[in-house]
C-alpha cells in the first residue's frame, strides 16, 4: 500500500512539471490566440486579459481584409509546394546514385554536396540576389522557388534511408531487366515512403517559414509570402493587437498543422540522423 | 538493356575498358546528380565565390565591380568600431542562446521521458515551436515585450512584486530579450533531437544503477549526460550556426538597435547591401562571418568531440 501511494504521488508530481512546463512554452501561442478573439478594448485592456470574455471572430475577417492575407498564403502555399516537390524530386534521384549506383569520383561528389551544409546562406545572398535580379525575377516564383529546389541536407537523409534497403532488391531488379529508372520508382520510392514524408514535412515547414529570402527578391504586395505580409497589418495602438494577432494565427495554422500531422515522421527521421551522429 | 562488361580482362584492352566503363557509369550517375549539381552549381559555389569576389571590389548600385581595392575592406572592418560591436554582439547572442536553448530542451525532454498516460500530447507541445515562424514568433513576442503597462511580461513582474523591465527599449536589456525569444522557437527542435536520443539509450544501464543505488540525479550525471553527448554536441554545432544567422527577430523586434546593441553582423551585412548597395564591403563582412562560422565549427569539433563519448 504504502509503495502504491508513493508512486501515486510520483504521479502527481510528474503530471505537475509537466503541465508547468508545457504552460510556459505554449502560452505566447496560447496568449496569440486569446488576443485574436478579443475585442480591440479588451485588448487593451489593464489588467491584461489571457482569456477573452466574450469571443469574437471578427477580427479574422478584418485581418484578411486590412491586408491581403488571402493572396500571401496562396503566396506562401504555391512556393512551399513547388521547393516541396522539387526538392523530393531532386534529392530522391541524388541519394539514388549515391546508394545504388558505383561510379568514379563518388566520394568526392559526396563531398560536395556535403559542403554545401557548411556555407551559410548569408554568405551566399548577395551574389544570388544579384542573379535573380539580372534575370528579372523579381517579384516571380521562379525567383523564390528555383535557389531552394536542391537539398544537400534531404540527399543526405535520403541516402541514408535507402542504404538500408537490401542491395539483393538491385541485383535481383536488374537480372529482370529493370531499368534504373523504373526500379528507383517502382521499388525504391514506394518503400522509402517514411523518408520521403520526413524530408517533405521539414521542407514544407522550412519554405514556408522563410523570411529573409522573400524580404530581399518581392516588393510588390501581388509577390509577397505571408511572412511578410504579417509586417502590413500594422500596429497603430494597443487596440488594434486583437487584428495582428487574428492573422498570425491564421498564418501559424498551416505549418503547426503540418507539424502535428506530420509529427511521427519528422521526429524519427530527424532523430535518425542526429542520434547516430 | 545492355549487358554488363565482366569485371577484369586480361591485357592492355582491359585498362582502356575499364576506362570507358567509368566514363559510361559516370555519364549515367550524372543523369541522376545532375538537377543537385547543377543548382548547387548556381547557387551555392559560384556566389560564394562571387562574394570573396566583391568583397576586393567596391561596386556601383547596380552591384557590378568597379574599382579594385584589394584587401581594403577587411582592413577597413578591422579599423571600424562599428563592425567591431557587430562581432561582439554577435558572440554575446550566440553565448546568450545556445546554452539555454540546449539546457531547457534537456529538462523538458528528461521530464517529457517516462511512460505516462497523456505524455504523447506533451511531447507534441514541447516541439511545438518548431512549426513557428521568426517572423510569427518576433510578432507574438512584440506584445509580450510591451513596455506599456499591459505588456504581459511587465504584468508577470509585477505580479511578483518584481520592477519594470524596458525589455527591447533599452541597450542593456534588448539583446537578453532576444535571446529569451529565441530559446524559446529554438526549443522544439533541440527537444525532438534530444527525446529521440534519450529513447535510444539502452533501459538496462539505469536499471543496474538503481539495483547499484545510485539515485536520480547520479544517474542523470554519469550516465544520461555522457550517454547523450553525441546528442549534445551535434546540437551544440547545429545551434551555434543557427545563432549566428538569425536575422528575422532583428529585423522585426529591433533594427540593430537601441544604439546598435543588437547590431549583429547578418543585420550589418543586411543593412550595408541592401539599404546602402555598398555590395563590395557587405561581401568582405559576408566572408567574415563564413570564416568565423567556420572556425568556430572546427574548433568545436577539435576540441569538444574528443570529451564526447561514442558509443
Amino acid at each position: 500500500m504504502k509503495a502504491g501511494s508513493r508512486t501515486h504521488a510520483t504521479k502527481v508530481v510528474q503530471y505537475a512539471l509537466l503541465t508547468l512546463g508545457a504552460l510556459i512554452i505554449v502560452f505566447p501561442i496560447l496568449y496569440a490566440v486569446g488576443l485574436s478573439l478579443m475585442s480591440g478594448g479588451e485588448a487593451a485592456a489593464y489588467p491584461p486579459h489571457i482569456i477573452p470574455q466574450h469571443f469574437q471572430l471578427k477580427n479574422f475577417v478584418t485581418a484578411v481584409s486590412e491586408a491581403p492575407l488571402g493572396r500571401f498564403m496562396l503566396n506562401s502555399f504555391i512556393v512551399s509546394v513547388i521547393v516541396t516537390l522539387a526538392q523530393l524530386v531532386t534529392a530522391s534521384l541524388a541519394a539514388y546514385a549515391f546508394a545504388f549506383m558505383e561510379f568514379p569520383f563518388k566520394k568526392i561528389i559526396f563531398l560536395v554536396f556535403l559542403s554545401t551544409m557548411m556555407i551559410p546562406g548569408e554568405s551566399t545572398l548577395i551574389p544570388n540576389y544579384l542573379t535573380i535580379r539580372s534575370w528579372h525575377w523579381i517579384n516571380t516564383y521562379q525567383g523564390l522557388t528555383v535557389p531552394f529546389m536542391a537539398t544537400a541536407f534531404g540527399t543526405f537523409l535520403l541516402r541514408q534511408f535507402f542504404l538500408t534497403l537490401p542491395r539483393d532488391l538491385f541485383d535481383a531488379a536488374r537480372i529482370d531487366g529493370c531499368g534504373r529508372f523504373r526500379f528507383l520508382w517502382s521499388i525504391v520510392l514506394p518503400m522509402a515512403r517514411p523518408a520521403l514524408g520526413t524530408l517533405g514535412v521539414y521542407a514544407f515547414i522550412n519554405t514556408w517559414n522563410q523570411y529573409l529570402w522573400p524580404l530581399l527578391i518581392t516588393n510588390s504586395t501581388s509577390m509577397r509570402t505571408v511572412q511578410i505580409g504579417i509586417g502590413m497589418l500594422q500596429f497603430q495602438d494597443a487596440t488594434t493587437w486583437n487584428v495582428v494577432m487574428a492573422g498570425v494565427v491564421i498564418i501559424l495554422l498551416p505549418s503547426l498543422l503540418t507539424l502535428v500531422l506530420g509529427q511521427k515522421q519528422l521526429v524519427k527521421g530527424l532523430t535518425s540522423g542526429a542520434v547516430k551522429g | 538493356m545492355q549487358r554488363e562488361e565482366p569485371k577484369s580482362e586480361p591485357g592492355s584492352q582491359a585498362k582502356s575498358g575499364v576506362k570507358a566503363k567509368g566514363a559510361k557509369e559516370l555519364a549515367h550517375a550524372l543523369v541522376y546528380l545532375g538537377p543537385s549539381l547543377i543548382l548547387f552549381l548556381i547557387f551555392v559555389f559560384y556566389p560564394m565565390v562571387k562574394t570573396v569576389y566583391l568583397s576586393f571590389y567596391l561596386t556601383n548600385p547596380g552591384g557590378d565591380p568597379v574599382v579594385w581595392k584589394g584587401i581594403q575592406a577587411y582592413l577597413t572592418l578591422l579599423g571600424s568600431s562599428s563592425f567591431r560591436n557587430s562581432v561582439v554582439v554577435s558572440f554575446l547572442f550566440v553565448l546568450y542562446t545556445v546554452p539555454g536553448t540546449i539546457l531547457a530542451s534537456l529538462l523538458l525532454a528528461v521530464l517529457a521521458n517516462v511512460k505516462l498516460r497523456g505524455i504523447g500530447v506533451y511531447r507534441t507541445l514541447y516541439s511545438l515551436t518548431i512549426g513557428v515562424s521568426v517572423a510569427s514568433a518576433a510578432t507574438i513576442w512584440m506584445l509580450l515585450f510591451s513596455p506599456a503597462d499591459n505588456g504581459m511580461l511587465n504584468y508577470f513582474l509585477h505580479l511578483v512584486g518584481l520592477p519594470k523591465i524596458g525589455w527591447l527599449v533599452t541597450t542593456r536589456s534588448a539583446l537578453p530579450s532576444l535571446a529569451l525569444m529565441t530559446v524559446w522557437m529554438g526549443v522544439g527542435f533541440n527537444f525532438i533531437v534530444l527525446m529521440g536520443g534519450l529513447q535510444s539509450l539502452p533501459e538496462e544501464i539505469f536499471e543496474s544503477a538503481r539495483i547499484d543505488g545510485a539515485g536520480r540525479w547520479k544517474q542523470f550525471r554519469h550516465i544520461t549526460v555522457p550517454l547523450l553527448s553525441p546528442t549534445l554536441f551535434f546540437l551544440l554545432v547545429v545551434d551555434t550556426i543557427a545563432a549566428f544567422q538569425s536575422f528575422g527577430q532583428f529585423n522585426i523586434l529591433t533594427l540593430g538597435g537601441p544604439d546598435h546593441s543588437t547590431n549583429v553582423i547578418v543585420y550589418s551585412i543586411y543593412r550595408e547591401a541592401f539599404f546602402n548597395s555598398r555590395f563590395g564591403p557587405a561581401s568582405a563582412q559576408a566572408v567574415v562571418l563564413f570564416v568565423i562560422i567556420l572556425i568556430l565549427t572546427l574548433l568545436q569539433f577539435g576540441v569538444v568531440e574528443r570529451k564526447v563519448h561514442y558509443q
